[in-house]
């Protein structure tokens, strides 16, 4: 039986499914009596929720014209180091 | 290069960008630009390696961590390392029950974290070390495995477990000095939730 100190520490892999099967049933067992670690469980669970749906950080319009220069160059240099540009 | 190939690099590499810059912002902050303009020359370098154009996604990607990670290690510096006995007992679930940041909320702990909004997530990822920074954003962000993880940065799975281990509670730790810097915590003091 694992205490809340273990089950604390393996709380983000039991919830990335990353723990062996006998690690995860013992965690399952102590979340069947502790309600402090089912709060911690759901907690985190929310968070990862929170970091796995943050909007993907887009491609600034002027950032991509330069990027796209960038492999234009490549293209007609064979390489910006070689082109020295 | 042939100048075949090098005409289906330009068009594969043009299609990648948008993600390649997305992936670079999470993992290096504002050196995004660099590591995507990095990873497209060593790229286009060893584009002759590259057999399944459908594999080009995760061929990039590779090449994109890479440059990540040299970047960083360019840049490193003495990390101030909080000793993991004194993160091992927190825990930011603990610390919103403590102290209450929102006494007319019923639900203390949803309303924190839905006073976030997605800016706030990366400011507080940029406030991390690289070291723990780039496990988090593949793991838990990407979706990525631990043992993929520990296969694309060649480091072994056990160090990215801890890494990773360090990293949550960094970034717990992180999450409440930035609400609380910012003011988010006092947003709805005042209305019941």
């Amino acid at each position: 039986m694992i205490d809340c100190a273990e089950a604390l520490r393996q709380l983000w892999d039991y919830l990335e499914k990353e723990l062996a099967q006998d690690q995860r049933e013992s965690m399952d067992e102590h979340l069947a009596f502790c309600r402090r670690c089912c709060g911690e469980v759901e907690f985190a669970e929310e968070l990862r929720g929170v970091m796995r749906t943050a909007a993907r950080p887009h491609l600034p319009p002027d950032a991509a014209a330069r990027l796209i220069n960038y492999v234009d160059n490549l293209e007609e240099s064979g390489s910006l180091e070689e082109s020295g540009s | 290069m042939a100048e075949q190939t090098t005409a289906s690099f330009g068009a594969t590499a043009r299609e990648q960008l948008p993600w390649l810059y997305s992936l670079a912002r999470r993992l290096a902050g504002n050196r995004a630009e660099d590591v995507v303009q990095d990873c497209l020359l060593r790229a286009y370098n060893a584009y002759d390696t590259l057999r399944d154009p459908q594999a080009a996604p995760a061929w990039f990607r590779q090449i994109l961590v890479n440059c990540a990670r040299d970047l960083h290690r360019r840049q490193s510096r003495q990390v101030d390392e909080t000793p993991l006995d004194e993160l091992s007992d927190y825990t930011l679930y603990r610390k919103i029950a403590d102290e209450d940041p929102l006494p007319y909320s019923e639900s203390v702990h949803l309303d924190f974290l839905h006073s976030l909004n997605d800016d706030h997530i990366w400011d507080v990822l940029d406030r991390l070390d690289p070291k723990y920074r780039v496990p988090l954003v593949l793991v838990h962000m990407e979706g990525i495995s631990t043992k993929d993880v520990s296969r694309m940065l060649g480091i072994p799975q056990n160090t990215i477990l801890s890494w990773l281990h360090r990293g949550r509670k960094l970034f717990e730790t992180e999450l409440w000095a930035y609400a609380d810097e910012n003011e988010l915590l006092r947003l709805k003091e005042g209305t019941k939730s």
